[in-house]
């Protein structure tokens, strides 16, 4: 038993590098190369399906990145992946070209609709696919660099962040509802052509961007675990379970929130140019409350503090979706409604922080510093008249 | 209803005094709906020959002639139907100028009271005619000619009826249309009109017509500019505006005059509706903020289902109504006085419910909380769906909430100002509860020292969740008022609950008199921005400022500075 | 000033007439202290008398309405904030243990470590062989060698009181404020915390805030009484507590 525990969480990421690596070489080779008749054929639908589940794997590790570690619970984060998403749209829309239904060389269709004459100023450059990725990872890493400083060095903390990051998600909603914003309004971007030069709707293009996206998540996963291995990590870690201690120690804590707050939007944005194409269309309702606190879920139920929990909640609570809304679409808010209340009351750890933190309390030790695995969960409330006594004192 | 309640208006009044009056006015239509019956005014016969009773017989004659006359002699006609001061004879001539009058093969004649609606009335009696057929139908014919005089005798008799709302309806159009031709009825019924609201209207528009004309003298023109510089309103301004463009200096001069004075009395009288809608959707803020007050605010619990208590208060409303509407049709007016104690037990009951399945186990992870509740919320929202549908629930709206009433230049409508005070009662309820019942100490007791609350006795996980279900029967309620004025769908909580938390946020936190100027501000700052901003920039920009405002003030407005260090 | 002797800018920590009020309640009236480098300064006083609020001022935590607050004479306390202030060297000690519970004790003392403080330092920061050194000697100083590794949410209420002290010593302040550091300890850690900061006081100024009357007089070292804000009196234990002012604010109400 120790020994499979020791496979499962001994090096967990060696494991999750060695199942992206499989994936990127398994799904589209049951794509192309299976012929179609064969039941082991992965359709094209199932390989969109399967990218647009690791895109939101990405999100949920870059929320996992500040909740779990930091203790920064974002209600946001959809603002970050729909910014990214938009920049990504923006490129596709300029290569749709003359190909539109209006067939203006350069304005978009709806553009043309509203009877624009010519390209807002915020539009160009995005033709240029490496100004577009520069967007990708710059728009929301600045969005969040203004609100972090500002919410950062206020020391607005806890459920009061949470709700202004809310606020900050819905404003944008509104916002980007707006015709006159010049963002497709309403319908948002789509009925895109090329990436690159490539049809989107081929499915070796679909292939490709399915194991960009396991590149782009074992890129992350790499940069995440980087940090809270590194001894800045310990800081975080450190400010999520007293920061005020934190602060008296001598360490900047806002400057630190604000890094590791700007590192997620930027991987948050990239998952979110990479779902777009995949999907199509990026419309307004990403930028929903209701999207950003969905994402928030799948780190609680995978287990937060453990950045391939994070990864594993993601895959997990959308398969179920996928497969819960295909024959029970109406009762689907039911069950995640369910899953919300379930996992903060009976698994608030999340499955892998229950597994490890069961580990954890046997053995009563960890690994000596240094070779423990970028594995934080916190130690759960001792008992509910702690919890009172905290929050009488609070 | 407008019109019975336009003798409320009140011209040129002080407005404070102006509000009060009207509030005053308000309280009394609300409790004696009974006592709004028009003032019924007869007007003094012309004569005494043209009493109704003076000519019975020459009536159906002369309408059995106008078959038959041409223009000029069914012109004699309508003046001599007008003059028999008969009751029908104003709808008799409107019908004729729309032609709505047809004579049948036999002779006799019939009215259509609806243009394209097949069924028509013996002119005089008003009673039905039956066994009518097109074909037996033919039109009695008018020109244009006939049908100007036609229109002119309608308005002259509508201005002298006995009805005092037709009256002031006639008035009111007279001025609209300024038309010259109308000028001598206007005259005489200035003349008799004995209500001083209708002959203000009047003059108004005998003034309107004079500023137009091109035979009035100077002396009459710069009074008629006086008059319509008293009204005051944009159809005077533009009249003025109109004269200002004129070749005689001095009614140029005054015209100016008055254009810039009317112009900032009605700039004024802007900013006074815009503070009255701010204070009304401030109140709507308030009434949805109200219980958040209590469970965010006071006992600190992120209540994410908030919204949906607020759903939930709408949704009995509509039960109750639909009961009502079963089993007791003639209590339809007190359908929504039963919904309000209705909505608190339903709604304070799921907030009970949850509070002791699910939230007492998370205190002290106030973000566990939030996703909790928000997972609450989905499931309630679910729930609603599938037992009601996804479309939108009629609840209807009493009579008295309807129609609306001046102050001023000012319109205020009743469902607004209902709301408005709807939403103030519920506050001072609400603190008087917290103040001066015995609860209401207990739970004050467990929010400042739990231990020291429990050790005296308190049974502090009581508190608690009845703490919760006030906050959430509470938010019933406000769902009560919300019905009357937003759609009674599954998401009508959804829209409610980020304004809920910016407004308990702004206000800060744990303090109702907070709740309450943070509810007013937000309102009539996002009914400022409106105009000039749109209203969806200005909600934008208000959200903007609320985490602006947050981050210098991460405790509110009203927050007090505490000392501890909570490290 | 009522009593003692009046501060003098030269000392480590100088505060004079610091003045702090919420709303309308004044928590420090005009208090005027000098703490002398290499000093160990015992502070008592009722509850209120303004113990947690004048560290508060001293850490930065809290910003005085009025007065002056320097460090080792050139250090505007009242213009820096809390990292700042624990760079320039005073450490501070809660009086609820705050150790970082999900981190072992040797990561708790690694964090509170002497090292640049920086965002980019820390993340591309490697441990030295000095650092292992210092830390396995400061694990000795605060009897938690054999629980290194040890979850610091696991450790007794007195273990970590050490681990806060601990800690302390890692960041190598030259004043170390420590509030209430015997709350809920045994009478024999009660003796042996007493042990520790004499002996943490021969290399460094340590400034104490205690209720437990049996510590301060273990301590042996000069007493400043606060009330209301302000300081009461000051001298050794004897001496204050035979001024009747104090004695009527402990006893007369």
């Amino acid at each position: 038993m120790n020994d499979l525990r020791k496979l499962l969480f001994g090096n967990l990421s060696t494991g999750l590098y060695a199942v992206l690596l499989a994936a990127a070489i398994v799904v589209p080779f049951f794509n192309l190369v299976v012929p179609a008749s064969w039941p082991i054929h992965i359709s094209t639908f199932m390989v969109g399906l399967l990218g647009k589940y690791i895109c939101y794997a990405l999100l949920a590790l870059a929320l996992d990145l500040v909740w779990g570690y930091c203790g920064i619970l974002s209600l946001g984060h959809g603002a970050f992946f729909a910014l990214g998403g938009y920049a990504m749209g923006m490129y596709l829309m300029r290569m749709i070209g003359p190909r539109g239904v209006y067939g203006d060389p350069i304005l978009p269709d709806f553009m043309v609709f509203l009877n624009w004459k010519e390209l807002p100023w915020y539009w160009h450059g995005f033709d240029h696919f490496s100004f577009a990725m520069l967007m990708v990872v710059l728009v929301p890493g600045l969005l969040a660099f203004v609100f972090g400083s500002l919410a950062f060095r206020s020391r607005v903390t806890g459920v009061y962040f949470s709700i202004i990051t809310q606020a900050m998600t819905f404003a944008l909603l509104l916002a980007f509802f707006r015709n006159d914003m010049g963002f497709g309004g309403n319908n948002g971007l789509t009925d895109f052509k090329e990436i690159l030069g490539l049809d989107v709707q081929k499915e070796t293009t679909r292939n490709i961007l399915f194991v960009a996206s396991l590149a782009a998540l074992a890129g992350g996963y790499a940069i995440c675990r980087a940090i809270v291995t590194s001894k800045l990590g310990k800081v975080l870690i450190a400010v999520r379970d007293a920061e005020n201690r934190t602060r008296f120690l001598g360490y900047r804590v806002e400057r630190y929130k604000l890094f590791v707050w700007v590192v997620s939007a930027c991987l948050a944005g990239i998952a979110g140019a990479l779902y777009v194409p995949q999907v199509g269309i990026i419309n307004p309702s990403e930028f929903a409350p209701a999207s950003s606190i969905e994402a928030v879920i799948w780190v609680a139920i995978g287990g937060r503090g453990t950045l391939v929990g994070a990864i594993l909640g993601a895959l997990l609570v959308n398969g179920f979706k996928s497969w819960f809304t295909g024959f029970l679409p109406e009762l689907w808010l039911f069950a995640l409604g369910a899953l919300f209340i379930f996992s903060t009351l009976f698994l608030p750890q999340g499955i892998l922080g229950a597994l490890l933190y069961r580990r954890q309390k046997k053995g009563a030790t960890l690994p000596p510093p240094g070779e423990a695995d970028a594995i934080a969960p916190e130690p759960p409330v001792e008992d509910e008249q702690q919890a009172k006594l905290q929050r009488a004192g609070a | 209803m407008k019109v019975s309640l336009s003798k409320i208006r009140i011209a040129k009044a002080n407005a404070a005094s102006g509000l009060l009056v009207a509030l005053l006015a308000f309280s009394v239509f609300v409790s004696t709906p009974s006592a709004r019956a028009d003032t019924v005014y007869t007007p003094e016969p012309d004569n005494a020959a043209t009493a109704p009773q003076a000519q019975p017989t020459s009536l159906p004659a002369l309408l059995s002639e106008l078959v038959e006359a041409d223009y000029d002699r069914k012109a004699e006609i309508a003046n001599l139907l007008a003059e028999s001061g008969n009751p029908r004879a104003l709808a008799i001539i409107e019908a004729l100028a729309d032609g709505l009058l047809f004579s049948r093969a036999d002779g006799t004649v019939v009215l259509q009271p609806q243009e394209n609606v097949q069924v028509y009335v013996d002119p005089l009696t008003a009673a039905p005619v039956s066994g009518v057929t097109d074909a037996d139908l033919s039109k009695i014919e008018v020109n244009n000619r006939l049908r100007r005089s036609l229109r002119s005798l309608s308005s002259r008799l509508s201005l002298t009826s006995p009805d005092a709302s037709v009256r002031r309806a006639a008035a009111a159009d007279a001025f609209a249309s300024h038309d010259e031709e109308s000028l001598p009825a206007i005259e005489t019924a200035l003349a008799k009109e004995p209500e001083a609201g209708i002959r203000k209207v009047l003059g108004e528009a005998r003034a309107s017509i004079l500023l137009q004309s091109e035979t009035s003298s100077e002396a009459d023109k710069l009074a008629a500019i006086e008059t319509l510089r008293e009204r005051g309103d944009q159809d005077a301004l533009s009249l003025l505006i109109g004269a200002a463009t004129t070749d005689d200096k001095a009614v140029v001069d005054a015209a100016n005059k008055a254009v810039a004075s009317v112009q900032s009395s009605l700039a004024y009288w802007n900013q006074l509706q815009n503070i009255y809608y701010g204070l009304s959707l401030g109140s709507v803020l308030l009434l949805a903020a109200i219980g958040l007050a209590i469970t965010f605010g006071v006992m600190g619990v992120i209540n994410m289902a908030h919204g949906e208590m607020i759903m939930l208060g709408a949704y009995t409303t509509f039960v109750v109504q639909q009961l009502v509407a079963t089993y007791a049709p003639g209590a339809m007016s007190w359908a929504l006085p039963i919904s309000v104690p209705a909505a608190f037990i339903v709604a304070g009951g799921a907030g009970v419910l949850i509070e002791r399945s699910i939230i007492r186990f998370l205190y002290g992870r106030p973000l566990e909380t939030l996703l909790a509740t928000w997972g609450v919320s989905l499931v309630l929202q679910q729930a609603v769906r599938s037992v009601f549908g996804p479309t939108n629930k009629p609840v209807s709206a009493p009579a008295w909430m309807s129609g609306s009433f001046d102050v001023g230049h000012l319109s205020i409508t009743f469902s607004r100002l209902t709301i408005i005070i709807f939403a103030m009662g519920v506050l001072f309820a609400l603190m008087a509860f917290l103040k001066y019942t015995h609860f209401g100490l207990q739970m004050r007791a467990v929010t400042q020292n739990r231990k020291m609350a429990s050790a005296m006795g308190v049974r502090t996980n009581w508190v608690d969740a009845l703490t919760f279900g006030l906050g959430s029967g509470v938010a019933g309620i406000a769902g009560v008022a919300l019905s009357q004025i937003d759609n009674v769908s599954p998401n009508l909580g959804q829209s409610y609950i980020i304004d809920s938390f910016m407004v308990v946020v702004f206000g800060g936190v744990g303090n109702l008199w907070g709740t309450l100027v943070g509810a007013m501000t937000l309102g009539v700052a996002n009914k400022f921005l409106e105009p000039f901003a749109g209203a969806v920039v200005g909600k934008i920009l208000v959200l903007v400022f609320i985490i602006l405002f947050i981050q210098r003030r991460p405790r509110g407005l009203f927050a007090l500075k505490g000392r501890s260090v909570e490290a | 000033m009522t009593a003692g002797t009046p501060p003098s800018p030269s000392s480590l920590l100088y505060l004079n007439d610091i003045t702090v009020s919420f709303d309308g309640f004044r928590a420090l009236n005009a208090l005027s202290l000098a703490i002398d480098r290499g000093e160990m300064r015992a502070i008592i006083g009722p509850n209120g008398a303004g113990k947690t609020t004048m560290m508060d001022v001293i850490t930065g935590k809290t910003k005085a309405d009025q007065g002056d607050a320097y460090f080792s004479g050139t250090h505007d306390l009242r213009s820096l904030d809390e990292a700042r202030i624990a760079n320039l060297g005073i450490g501070r000690k809660f009086q609820k243990p705050t150790v970082f519970e999900s981190h072992t004790v040797w990561d708790n003392l690694l964090l509170a470590l002497k090292a640049p403080r920086g965002v980019f330092s820390t993340l591309v920061a490697s441990l030295s062989g000095a650092q292992t050194e210092k830390i396995g000697e400061l694990l000795e100083i605060v009897h938690l060698t054999d629980a290194k590794s040890m979850l610091a949410a696991n450790l007794s209420h007195g273990q970590k009181q050490w681990l806060e002290i601990g800690m302390l010593l890692a960041q190598d302040p030259q004043l170390l404020l420590v509030d209430e550091p015997v709350a809920g300890m045994t009478d024999a850690e009660t003796a042996k915390t007493a042990t520790l900061l004499r002996e943490i006081n021969k290399t460094r100024t340590v400034v104490v805030v205690e209720h437990d009357m049996t510590f301060v007089r273990d301590l042996d070292v000069k007493v400043t009484v606060l009330h209301e804000g302000s300081v009461l009196a000051e001298g050794s234990l004897d001496h204050v507590s035979a001024d009747e002012r104090v004695i009527e604010v402990y006893l007369g109400r």
